[in-house]
Order: C-alpha cells, then sequence, then structure tokens
C-alpha cells in the first residue's frame, strides 16, 4: 500500500500532496517538512530509498523518492510494495506530467495542482496501483479534459464574461456570449 | 441598444463581479506576489471564499472549493466547508463534481459528518451512465469511506465489479478493499466475486484483484492458502510484472505456513530468476526463494544450489553502479546471512568494498552485514580492515559507528569469534587514539569486560592499562571534545584490581600519584584514588617488611595524595581523603612497628565475577516488601531498613553490631588519643572529622557488609579461585615472543601501540598456519589409522568444520553471577514483555481474520461447497457402511442445489490443479533422493519418501480430530489436497483457538450444538456462533432459533419476533455448518441464561420431513462481555490514579494447577484480557466490557504452591465481581 504521495520543491514548499490515511492539515505540514529534511541532505548519486520519518509509517514503511530539478517526488509505502515498481511508478507519474503539461516544469504544477490530482487519481486508488500504463492514463485524462471542454461551453461562460469584462474595449464582444446562461441556477 | 448594453454589464458585475476577480490561477500568483505578507492575504482570500460559497451559481462554488483545496495543501485546514463540498460534490456537471471529489478527498475523513448526508448522492454517482463520473466517485470513495458508507455501498460497489467496463471493474476491486477495512463483514459475501476477478479478461482488473488478494491476505496469510493453485497458475502465465511482484510477494507470506508450496516454487521462481530482464522482479523473485529456503531449512535437493544462485545474483546487484540495486541487494543479503552466513561469508570481500562507497546507507547496510559475517577465521581480518577504513573515514558519525561496530563484531555473544585475547585488549587501546569519539566509555566497558570474563588476559592488559596510565596526560587534552578518558577509568581499576600483575607497580603507582587527576572527572578520580590504594598495598606485600623503603612509599604517596583532597567532586574528594588517612594510619602504624600488612590487604579480599544481566531481576523478594503496593502509599518498612541502615551507622550501634565480629587484632583501639594530636598537617576544616580507627573498622566492616551484598563479590574466594584455576587458560603457543612483545610496549609509549593490534595479527596469522600443517599432518596419520570411516565424501565439509579447531580455545566466563538459588531461564521475561508493546496499536486487518471456507452467514446465494467436501469424504480407516450410505446422499444434494454444485466443481478443478501442481515434487523429491549425490552431500538424507503415504493416514485423521474441535476449515481442507507431510503450524491454530472456542451447548440424537461467544466489532453487541453438526445421515435444514429476550439483552436480525430463521443454510449428513446470531446487550452487570429454542427439519431418505427443536439455556457468562483491548502501562498506571476505577474486589486463591505465567496466559486468553504489564511474579492485565467500562486487574502469584491474589478494578461493582468469581472458579 501506498500511504503517502507528496510533492515538493528544493525549499520544502508542498506542490501536492496526498495522504491515503487521514492526518490532520497540522500533521501533514509536520511530515512534508520533517521528509525534506531526510530527503534534501542526501546527496545525488545516493540510493533513493530511506527509511521514514517518525510521523509517519513504522517499522514497515520506506520512503522511495526521486529529485527531478527542483521538485522532489516521494512515495512512502509499506513493504507490499516493491521498492524499484514504485521507483518505476514515479517514473511513470513524471511522464505522464510531462506528456500532459508538454515539457512539465515547477509552474505547471504550481498553477495546476487539481489537474495533477486528477491525473494521479488514474494512477492509483486508495493507496493501491491503479494504472501503470502510461499511454492508457493519457487516454483516460485526455477524454476527461474534453468532458471538460464540452461543459465549458456552458459553464465556464461566467468565467469568460468576466475576462471579457475585465478587459471591455468593444462592447461588441459581449454579444458573442450566451447570455442565458451567465444567470444559469444550478 | 447602449442601455441595455450597460445594464448587462452592471448586472453581471452585481451578481459575480467582485467575487469572480480570482480563480485558482489568481490566488496561487496573488499568495506569490505577496510572499512577505503571506497569511494575511490568505486570510482575505478565505474570507472571499466564505463570500463566494454563499452565492447560489455553482461555478463560482466550484471555483471557491478548488481555491479551498489548494490552501488546503497549503495546511489550512477546510472542514468548515465540509457542506459546501458536498454541494458542488452534488452538481451535475463532471467539471464541478470532479472538484467537489477531489475536495472531498483531501479534507474528508472518518470524523466528518456531513458525509453521512452523502450516501445516496455517491450511490447515484457511481452508478452514473458516464464511468468518468463512477470514476471520480471511487476516487473519492476511497479516501474518505467510513464504516457507515461501507456498509451501505457495499452492495452497489459489488455490482460495479461486473461492469462491462474495465475502467470501472478495476476501480470497484480495489474500493472493495477498503470497504473490507471499514467493514469487515462484506468480506465473506465479496470474496467469491473477488476471487472470480483474478481471472479476469483484462489484465488491469487482474492486476487489481491480484492487489486486493495480496493485501489481504498478507495479513492473514492463513485464509488465503486455498488460493496458491490460482497464483501458482497466474505466476506462470502472467506477463505482467506487477502483477508478478505481487503474486511472488504475497508467496512469500504464504511459504511459510506451507512448505510443501515452498517446493514447488523454487523451480518456477528460479527459471523467473534466470529468465527476467526486470530487476524489480529479479529482487522480488531472490526475496522470495530466501523465505522459501528459510522456511524449509532442509530437505530440498537443490538446496544449495539456490542458495548459491540467490547470493551470486545479489553480487550482480551489489556490484551494479546502480545505488539503489547495490542497497536493495545488501538488504536481501541480510535475510540470507540469518540462516546461511557461510554462503554470504564468501562474498566477504565485496562486502567490504561497499564501506567504501559515497552513499552513506549502503555503508550502514554493508556494516549491518559484516557483524553477521565473522567467524573465528576471519574475525581479525575483518576488524583490521574495519581500523583501516575508520581511519580514513570522514565525518565523526560514521566513524563512531564504525567503532562501535568493531566493539559489536567482536564481543558478540560473549567473545565467541575472539581467539586471541591480547590481540583485542590491543585493538581497544589502538580506539582510543580515535580523536573526538564518544564511545570511549564503551571502550572502557570493554576493557573492564574482557579483563574480568577472561583470567588469561589479565596480565597482558596490566602491561597494556599501564602503559595508558603512564602517558595519561595524553587524554586529558582530549577530553573536551571526546569522552575518551573513560578509558582511564577502566585502566586504573585494572591495573589497581590486578596490580599482582603489574611489571613495575612502583612506575605504575607513581605515574598515577603525578597525573593530574583533578582535571579528569569525578568517577574517574574516584576508581584512581581507590586503586592507588590497591597498588600501594601491593607493593607493600612484596616489599616483605622492609619497612624504610614502605615508609619511604608511603610517605611519598601521602604527599602526592594530599593534592588530590582539592578535587571538585565530592565523591572523589571523600574517597582521597578516606585513603589518605588509611595511608596515614598506616605510616603511625609502621612507625610503632605494629603494622601488619594482612590488615591492609584484607580491604581488598574477594575475586570480582561478572555478573548476569538477569541478576537483578531473579533477586528474590525479601519478605515483608511488597514491591506491588501501590504507589501512593508509603514505602513499607522493611525496604528502608535494609537501604538505610548500612549507611546511617552511629558508632554506639555499631559496636555493638560488629564488636563479637573482631576477633582479628585490628588497630586495637589502643591510640585514639595520639591519633587525634596528629592532625596538624591535614588541611581539613574542623567540622571534618577524621576517621577513627573505629571508623576505618567500620569501614572494612561495611565493605564486607556490602561485599556480601554485593554479587560482584563472592564471599568464599579461595573456591572461586580454585575453580577458575582449573578452568582451561589462555594456551598461547609463543609466550616467549609475547613477552618480548609486550616488554617493549611496556617501554615504549604510545605512538609505536599503533602497530601492536597488527603484530598480533600476523603472529595468530602464522600461529594458524602452524596450526593447520600440524593439524594436517595429524589428521592425515589419523585418517589412515582410522581407515575406511572417515570417508572421502566427507573430505571437503570436515575441513571446513574442524577449523574451529585451529584455534586456542580460551575461557571466557560467560553469562554471569545470579542470585542464589536462582537458575538461568531462558529468555522467557523477555518473550513475555514483548507482545505488549506490539498489541499496542489497533490494526483494523484483525478484523478482517476472516476465515473464507466458513460457510457465509445469509446473502450468498453459492454456499462455498469446500467446506462439505472434507467432512463428507469419509476417513479411509472407518467402516466403509457410513460411506455406502452417504454417497447417494450426496448426491441427491448436488442435484438439489445446482449452483452449489457447479462451484463445487471449480474448486475441484483447482484442487486437481494443485494436486498437480505438488504431485511433480514427489517425483523430484524421489528421483533425486535416492541418487546418491556425488558433490557435497554434507546434509543427512531426508525420511525416505515411500514411506509418506503411509505415515500420512494417521496425520490425516488427525488433522480430522482436531477439526472437528477447531474448527480450522481452511488448513485441513489443504492438507487433504496434499495429505503427505504435512506439518500444520501450530501457532496458526493457537492463534485461532483464541478466537473461537467452542463449547458444548446442546445435543440431540441428530444435531449437536456448540457455541462460542465474541464480541462484534460494533459496541454492545455479541456475536454468537453455533457450530451445528449433523450427526444423521440426512439433510438437515429449515434451521430457526428462538431465543426470549431478557432485560438486559435483545436478540438482534430478527425475521419476526425473537425468531431468526436461516432459510439458505442446510447441513449435509455428517457434516457441520455456522449459523451467527447478534444480541444487542445493554446491562452487564449479570450473567444471563436465555432460553434458546433451535428448531429444524430433517429430510428424511423416505421423503418425509421431521421437524425437531432443542432447548437449552444459552450461557452468556459475564466474561463473555469483555472485549480484548490493550493499553500501554503509562495510560494504564494513569487509569489507576485518576480513581475513575471505583469499585474494587479481591479473591485470594491458596493454590492452583498451573504455574503462575501459564496461568495467566490461559487467563488471558479464556477471557479477553490483555496484559499491560509485567513485574517479576505480578502482572496488571487490562479489558474493556462491550459497554466500554474499563476493567484492570492485578495478578500476584503469594509464593505457596503457585497461590494467587488477584486484585480487580472497574465501574461495574456487580460485573466486577461476578467476573471475578468466574475467574475464581475457572482457577480453581
Amino acid at each position: 500500500m501506498i500511504k503517502a504521495i507528496l510533492v515538493f520543491n528544493n525549499l520544502a514548499k508542498p506542490r501536492l500532496i496526498k495522504f491515503f490515511e487521514h492526518y490532520s492539515e497540522e500533521i501533514q505540514q509536520q511530515i512534508v517538512r520533517e521528509t525534506f529534511l531526510l530527503v534534501s541532505k542526501r546527496d545525488e548519486n545516493v540510493c533513493n530509498f530511506l527509511e521514514s520519518g517518525s510521523l509517519i509509517g513504522g517499522n514497515d514503511y520506506r520512503l522511495i523518492y526521486r529529485h527531478y530539478a527542483t521538485l522532489y517526488f516521494i512515495f512512502c509505502v509499506d513493504s507490499s510494495e516493491s521498492e524499484l515498481g514504485i521507483l518505476d511508478l514515479i517514473q511513470v507519474f513524471v511522464e505522464t506530467l510531462d506528456k500532459c503539461f508538454e515539457n512539465v516544469c515547477e509552474l505547471d504544477l504550481i498553477f495546476h495542482v487539481d489537474k495533477v490530482h486528477y491525473i494521479l487519481q488514474e494512477i492509483c486508488l486508495g493507496g493501491m496501483v491503479l494504472e501503470t500504463n502510461m499511454n492508457e492514463i493519457i487516454a483516460r485524462i485526455d477524454e476527461q479534459s474534453k468532458l471538460e471542454k464540452q461543459e465549458a461551453g456552458i459553464t465556464a461562460a461566467p468565467t469568460k464574461a468576466m475576462t471579457a469584462l475585465k478587459e471591455m474595449n468593444l462592447p461588441q464582444k459581449i454579444k458573442d456570449i450566451k447570455l442565458p446562461d451567465i444567470n444559469l441556477r444550478f | 441598444m447602449s442601455t441595455t448594453m450597460d445594464q448587462v454589464v452592471k448586472k453581471a458585475k452585481d451578481s459575480f463581479g467582485p467575487m469572480f476577480d480570482k480563480s485558482l490561477h489568481d490566488l496561487v500568483r496573488g499568495i506569490r506576489n505577496h510572499k512577505d505578507n503571506e497569511a494575511k492575504y490568505i486570510n482575505e482570500a478565505i474570507d472571499e471564499i466564505k463570500q463566494e460559497l454563499k452565492q447560489d451559481n455553482m461555478a463560482i462554488k466550484a471555483n471557491a472549493v478548488n481555491k479551498l483545496t489548494y490552501l488546503q495543501m497549503l495546511g489550512y485546514d477546510i472542514s468548515w466547508s465540509s457542506f459546501n463540498i458536498i454541494e458542488v460534490m452534488s452538481s451535475n456537471k463532471f467539471t464541478f463534481k470532479r472538484i467537489g471529489y477531489l475536495a472531498a478527498s483531501q479534507s474528508f475523513h472518518e470524523g466528518t459528518d456531513v458525509v453521512m448526508l452523502t450516501t445516496n448522492m455517491i450511490r447515484k454517482d457511481l452508478n452514473s451512465s458516464s464511468m468518468y463520473e463512477a470514476g471520480i466517485a471511487m476516487s473519492g470513495l476511497s479516501c474518505f469511506i467510513n464504516a457507515d458508507l461501507a456498509r451501505d455501498l457495499a452492495n452497489d460497489i459489488m455490482s460495479l465489479m461486473t461492469s462491462t467496463k474495465p475502467y470501472i471493474r478495476k476501480r470497484a476491486v480495489l474500493l472493495l478493499y477498503k470497504v473490507f477495512l471499514n467493514n469487515p463483514d462484506a468480506l465473506k459475501p465479496a470474496f467469491p466475486r473477488l476471487r472470480e476477478k483474478l481471472e479476469d479478461p483484462d489484465p488491469g482488473v487482474q492486476a487489481a484483484a491480484v492487489n486486493v488478494i495480496c493485501e489481504l491476505a498478507r495479513r492473514n496469510p492463513k485464509n488465503y492458502l486455498a488460493l496458491a493453485p490460482i497464483f501458482f497458475r497466474l505466476m506462470t502465465t502472467s506477463a505482467n510484472n506487477w502483477v508478478l511482484i505481487k503474486i511472488i510477494k504475497l508467496f512469500g507470506a504464504l511459504t511459510p505456513l506451507e512448505p510443501r508450496l515452498g517446493r514447488k516454487l523454487i523451480e518456477p521462481l528460479t527459471n523467473l530468476i534466470h529468465s527476467t530482464s526486470a530487476m524489480s522482479l529479479l529482487y522480488e523473485c531472490i526475496n522470495t526463494v530466501i523465505a522459501v529456503l528459510v522456511s524449509i531449512s532442509s530437505g530440498l535437493p537443490n538446496h544449495n544450489a539456490s542458495i548459491q544462485l540467490c547470493v551470486q545474483k545479489l553480487r550482480i546487484l551489489i556490484e551494479d553502479s546502480d545505488q539503489n540495486l547495490k542497497y536493495l541487494g545488501l538488504l536481501a543479503m541480510s535475510k540470507i546471512l540469518q540462516t546461511h552466513p557461510k554462503s554470504v561469508q564468501a562474498h566477504h570481500d565485496l562486502i567490504m568494498q561497499c564501506l567504501d562507497d559515497k552513499d552513506e546507507s549502503i555503508r550502514l547496510r554493508a556494516l549491518d552485514l559484516l557483524s553477521g559475517m565473522v567467524s573465528k577465521k576471519n574475525l581479525m581480518e575483518v576488524a583490521r580492515k574495519l581500523m583501516v577504513h575508520m581511519n580514513k573515514a570522514e565525518g565523526t558519525h560514521y566513524r563512531d559507528e564504525l567503532l562501535s561496530k568493531i566493539i559489536d563484531i567482536c564481543s558478540q555473544n560473549d567473545y565467541q569469534h575472539i581467539t586471541n585475547f591480547e590481540w583485542y585488549v590491543s585493538i581497544l587501546v589502538e580506539l582510543t587514539r580515535l580523536e573526538g569519539t564518544k564511545h570511549g566509555s564503551l571502550i572502557s566497558l570493554q576493557l573492564l569486560d574482557v579483563a574480568v570474563r577472561v583470567e588469561s588476559i589479565r596480565e597482558f592488559a596490566c602491561h597494556q592499562m599501564a602503559v595508558l596510565l603512564e602517558n595519561a596526560h595524553v587524554f586529558i587534552v582530549g577530553s573536551n571534545s571526546s569522552n575518551i578518558a573513560e578509558v582511564l577509568y577502566a585502566a586504573a581499576w585494572i591495573c589497581g584490581e590486578f596490580s599482582s600483575y603489574l611489571k613495575d607497580p612502583q612506575k605504575t603507582l607513581e605515574s598515577m600519584l603525578n597525573t593530574k587527576i583533578t582535571l579528569f572527572p569525578g568517577h574517574i578520580q574516584s576508581v584512581y584514588y581507590q586503586n592507588i590504594l590497591k597498588i600501594i598495598t601491593y607493593i607493600i606485600i612484596t616489599l616483605n617488611n622492609n619497612e624504610t623503603i614502605i615508609k619511604e612509599l608511603i610517605s611519598m604517596s601521602i604527599d602526592k595524595m594530599s593534592v588530590f583532597l582539592s578535587s571538585g567532586d565530592v565523591e572523589a574528594q571523600e574517597r582521597a581523603s578516606v585513603i589518605l588517612n588509611i595511608l596515614k594510619s598506616v605510616l603511625k602504624l609502621l612507625e610503632k612497628h605494629e603494622f601488619n600488612v594482612n590488615e591492609l590487604s584484607g580491604l581488598f579480599d574477594g575475586v570480582l565475577n561478572p555478573v548476569a544481566a538477569k541478576a537483578q531481576r531473579k533477586v528474590a523478594i525479601p519478605n515483608g516488601l511488597d514491591l506491588d503496593a501501590w504507589i501512593n502509599d508509603p514505602p513499607s518498612e522493611s525496604d528502608e531498613e535494609s537501604e538505610i541502615k548500612p549507611r546511617h551507622f552511629d558508632n554506639t550501634h555499631n559496636q555493638s553490631l560488629f564488636s563479637g565480629d573482631n576477633t582479628e587484632n585490628y588497630y586495637h583501639g589502643s591510640n585514639l588519643d595520639s591519633y587525634s594530636g596528629d592532625q596538624s598537617d591535614s588541611n581539613r576544616t574542623k567540622n571534618y572529622v577524621e576517621p577513627s580507627t573505629e571508623e576505618i573498622e567500620e569501614q572494612r566492616e561495611k565493605r564486607k557488609q556490602s561485599e556480601k551484598m554485593n554479587p560482584f563479590y563472592i564471599k568464599d574466594s579461595t573456591k572461586i579461585k580454585s575453580l577458575q584455576k582449573t578452568e582451561v587458560s589462555s594456551t598461547l603457543p609463543n609466550n616467549a615472543d609475547r613477552s618480548q612483545v609486550t616488554s617493549s610496549k611496556g617501554t615504549i609509549p604510545a605512538n609505536l601501540q599503533l602497530s601492536l593490534a597488527d603484530q598480533l595479527y600476523r603472529q595468530a596469522k602464522i600461529d594458524e598456519e602452524n596450526r593447520r600443517l600440524k593439524k594436517k599432518s595429524k589428521s592425515d596419520s589419523g585418517s589412515s589409522k582410522k581407515g575406511k570411516k572417515t570417508s572421502k565424501n566427507s573430505e571437503l565439509t570436515t575441513v571446513d568444520d574442524n577449523d574451529d579447531d585451529l584455534y586456542p580455545t580460551i575461557k571466557v566466563t560467560r553469562g554471569g553471577e545470579l542470585p542464589e538459588g536462582v537458575t538461568e531461564s531462558g529468555n522467557e521475561d523477555n518473550e513475555n514483555d514483548q507482545p505488549v508493546g506490539k498489541n499496542k496499536k489497533y490494526d483494523p486487518h484483525r478484523a478482517l481474520n476472516i476465515d473464507l471456507d466458513e460457510k457465509p452467514l445469509q446473502k450468498m446465494s453459492t454456499p462455498p461447497t469446500e467446506i462439505q467436501e472434507p467432512i463428507a469424504k469419509p476417513v479411509e480407516n472407518p467402516p466403509t457402511i457410513m460411506e455406502k450410505q452417504k454417497k447417494p446422499k450426496k448426491k441427491k444434494a448436488i442435484e438439489k442445489e445446482e449452483k452449489s454444485s457447479t462451484s463445487k466443481s471449480k474448486s475441484k478443478r483447482e484442487r486437481s490443479d494443485y494436486k498437480e501442481l505438488l504431485s511433480p515434487a514427489d517425483d523430484e523429491k524421489e528421483s533425486v533422493v535416492p541418487s546418491p549425490s556425488n558433490t557435497t552431500a554434507a546434509a543427512p538424507p531426508p525420511p525416505p519418501p515411500t514411506t509418506t503415504t503411509t505415515e500420512a493416514k494417521p496425520k490425516k485423521k488427525k488433522t480430522k480430530e482436531k477439526k472437528s474441535t477447531n474448527n480450522d476449515n481452511s488448513a485441513p481442507l489443504l492438507f487433504d489436497m496434499m495429505s503427505d507431510d504435512i506439518n500444520p503450524t501450530s501457532t496458526s491454530n493457537q492463534q485461532y483457538n483464541e478466537q473461537n472456542v467452542y463449547k458444548l451447548a446442546a445435543e440431540s440424537d441428530y444435531l449437536t450444538i456448540e457455541t462460542s461467544i465474541i464480541p462484534t466489532p460494533s459496541t454492545a453487541q455479541l456475536d454468537v456462533t453455533f457450530l451445528l453438526k449433523n450427526r444423521t445421515s440426512s439433510i438437515i435444514d429449515h434451521i430457526d432459533i428462538h431465543v426470549i429476550d431478557s432485560l438486559s439483552s435483545k436478540l438482534l436480525n430478527t425475521t419476526s419476533a425473537n425468531h431468526v430463521s436461516f432459510p439458505s443454510i442446510s447441513l449435509f449428513p455428517y457434516s457441520q455448518n455456522y449459523i451467527h446470531i447478534y444480541f444487542a446487550i445493554n446491562d452487564i452487570s449479570f450473567q444471563q441464561k436465555l432460553k434458546t429454542t433451535l428448531t429444524y427439519s430433517i429430510n428424511k431418505s423416505s421423503n418425509e420431513i421431521q421437524t425437531d427443536t432443542i432447548e437449552f439455556k444459552l450461557d452468556l457468562p459475564c466474561s463473555q462481555y469483555l472485549r480484548k483491548k490493550s493499553l500501554d502501562p503509562d495510560a494504564f498506571a494513569e487509569l489507576m490514579s485518576s480513581g475513575t476505577l471505583t469499585s474494587q474486589s479481591n479473591i485470594s486463591i491458596s493454590s492452583s494447577s498451573q504455574d503462575f505465567s501459564s496461568l495467566i496466559n490461559t487467563i488471558c486468553q479464556t477471557y479477553r484480557l490483555t496484559v499491560v504489564d509485567k513485574i517479576n511474579s505480578a502482572t496488571s492485565l487490562y479489558s474493556e466490557t462491550i459497554l466500554g467500562h474499563p476493567i484492570a486487574f492485578l495478578f500476584k502469584s503469594t509464593n505457596s504452591q503457585n497461590g494467587i491474589s488477584i486484585n480487580g478494578k472497574s465501574t461495574e461493582t456487580h460485573f466486577l465481581s461476578n467476573l471475578m468469581e468466574e475467574i475464581k472458579n475457572f482457577i480453581k
């Protein structure tokens, strides 16, 4: 089982936190800090496994991480997971992000953390590995994005409206918006 | 036109203008732009979000919730918005729904109460026509599912497993695991369908099912043994590495329970190891092979080959440049090491190399391995290499780690591997040169321990320590950064205690006196002063009453000692002054020519012996001392007596006590006056009282007294001495060489010391070679004499095994002394201590320990028939008449229930698979074993396989019998499949017993009823399991139970008033089955006997149906209201002192049949108590009632004949007294 997935940058700023077991927000932040301390003091080119910290897990748990440029990707797993398997999974996760965001960088994660979550939801569920095939994951993500876009035709209207209003030079623009939708009640 | 346009714009702005200036994107950017006052900015943002959430527009709400999810990641509690999150979840737009579910999955948890409102909404989403909606619902649900949701949605999730879309199926399968965790009752009915998914056409679904079952099986492997054939097939067919890894890991957990499985696994695993290119898979294969080899320690034909293969492959991993592989390789190596140290030792070079690795975690792993790899043969070499590493190592942490490891390696098992203690002592001395180490006291302890335990080393140690003492000034310099000065503690003590071995005691004494001892910590000073006196005493003895020299010596010592009176440490100062005054008295006596050396040497009589680690615990408690008295009570008097008396002797008291003992002439008390007049040179203040002769006498007596009490001392010293002298002393061959080495040591100080260990090492190597040669020639001649019996094939191994003979045996006093009349008793104490800690945390998986072959409760339309098969299948031995009767009946039954027959045939197929799977192993075994193994053939051949079949029969019978009493169904099932050579694991059986103990409740001619009562996970409920055994040759069905409710109990799940009927359950001839009924309990004070009527129908062969009833009393004793609950000692102490446990009850039982500890074990098992703490003869136990009342017990063993006194505390008076009564009867 995967107990937690953490992504944070070289300055310990969290970029994604996913716990498969409940911890209060305060503890979550502590775990991030503690994990950061454990991981950040390690050199490059050392092994990617370490005993997990005091706050999360116990004897049975290990941290398996990868460091890409400015970001650490850390999985806290118990002994039922294969260490090397999880390393591959992190790779799959990151490559998927790369495909979905087209040359992913930290900024993508910062501004689209929700999307990162949706991608992660295609990879694991409830702490168990769901899908490891990258093409399959990307296909599903694309389909959902399409679904989102279809709906955006209606529901994103207010957003578009506001953008339009903010930079309103031409009153004509407003005409393009389907006015009845603005006041749509749900 | 323009007016309308303005109106529109205004309207838009009014309705959501101000709200809409922040999307998630804006929020993130805003936070980044307000780095200085981020908190303030976020608080403002939260205020805005609160406003937005009040809007009716779902898009605005969703946007707000999306922002909240982001803030949650930053550590902000968003639980206040739970309701809004649910609103967004309920949106009918996929985009919003997804935002809602994401927020819920991040912030909801078991304690979120609004989750209760979501059940129907989630159900709708799960069954949504859009698979992505169902998908996000399942993803979210997996995060915040609780017991209620799990119960209510279990069926929906189950039906999703049959969805046409793999996307949904695989999610449903994984989600099911979460359902099980939160609602263990769901496991049983869902399991057959889950098992079907193992053969799902979609590999993703298959992988998910494997994943879930592996998770389940990992915690309770026993219940999943029956699935081994399916997994085996999957393993040999699947190409998905993820699936393979999971399965292989699962097998690793299963093999300890079923050795035959392990045997069968070796071959395919070996093939995988050879064929796979995936390192992850290779690694897991190796791990499982290791697990197999560990569980079957011998008897496997290619056992050694497998180990070799593993070790070789691991070597490849370790040699790889990838640090991860290296790390894992070392990790797996350490597993092999535990059982096959020799195989790992062969790769000792590689592991030494890893010590140079730049990665510290790898170095530490390698260090771990090293300690397990040393033997007599390579210890010196390993330690030497570690020393080299230590000198090179950077960073004090790692260097200290190395140092402690060296000592660890050398000292393990009471110096088991050390053949040359001179070498070890010199290593220790060398270690003291390490700068800035924190392990000074560790080295010091080792020196002391070696000197005390190894008599033959004392001389050498003394010489070495003398050198250290001469160079003590070196340690003063370094004392700031490290505690290496600690070794002087050992040095001074060893030189003092074994002063007779000192080469030049005079010189040592001088160097001790000349050191600025006062710069050392107090405890070192104290040891110095004490041992200075010891050395002086020794010198005086050797001087043979040459009074002038003695006087000279003493006056010199007095001179130097006076400096030490200025010591800053209280105890050191005290000792210095005591010793100074002893010396002065001696001087005075000398002048009067009344001095007798014996008086002085008498102070230090006696031999020191090591104390066993457990000695303190084994000290018998003095009569009248009650260690179990409540903490708040005043300490008992006997306690004070024993401690304080020896300290506070006043003079009169003292004399009256000891005057009788003073038969010898000591100071005769004659010179009191002159003595007191001699104080002029002392720089003492007035209030310092010089020790009078009485006081000195008293001191000596005290010393004697303390010797008596002190387990370090043995009263009858001569006896021990003679004993130890008979011990084999070191048979070091080159006495001359050694003394040469040491004598040179004596004169050449520190810097040359370094080479000593190396010299000794070289010497040892040469010696070893000599001995080997000698031995070879001897054994050559020996074998020729012995002739044929020393066979050729054993040559390879014998050389190895007998290597130990090459080394001199040096007597090491292992273990240590125990109080009189106490014997070493293994580790039992520790073992008993452990489980308490383990049980501390509640493990949800315990509830999932469900026997999956058991008949399900009600729902299942297809009862798994496994249970009937082994029972219906007759044991071969009993009379055949019975069998004839049975068979047609059985057929009939199968015709009746088509469904069950299909599943039966299925299970049959699996079983035959399993047989197939196992039988070749037999062939293999038979074919391999008889052929004379021409390789090493060290292991004795396994018992002839041909006998197994005959042997198996009685065994099988045994398991049958066990089953009927134990309700252990799954295991016998498997045993039936492979009836030869199985050792049912007794531990698992025991575990099982603990849970379900069935007691006979009633029986008729047709039916036996046994009951077992356990509390359900929900509070205030009892689960009563009836084990019904059909004693007829007919089918029994239409079972109906009627229980009259009492005031405090109520039957649950009734089909009509006070009735529970089980229409789906039928008992086949001579088979058994379980039914569960549940009671709600609202009062636990008294035991209950519920009038129960069980009605059933017997389908007689003549097609007539006979209805019969059994009436009996269902006994619900108080003890059954207890629920196992553990408590850590701290919380327990808190509870006891809190005063909440108002009712109390005591009983004492003069004698019982069992000894105390086994009694505690049985009581724990029977009454679901857990041990909180255990001290010698007292144990505190804890439990809770199903209504949550705490119950605490203190069991004490009173001395005579296993007598026991029990002290119980609880909040419920009646319950407690009833329970105590029960326990009392039980013990009697």
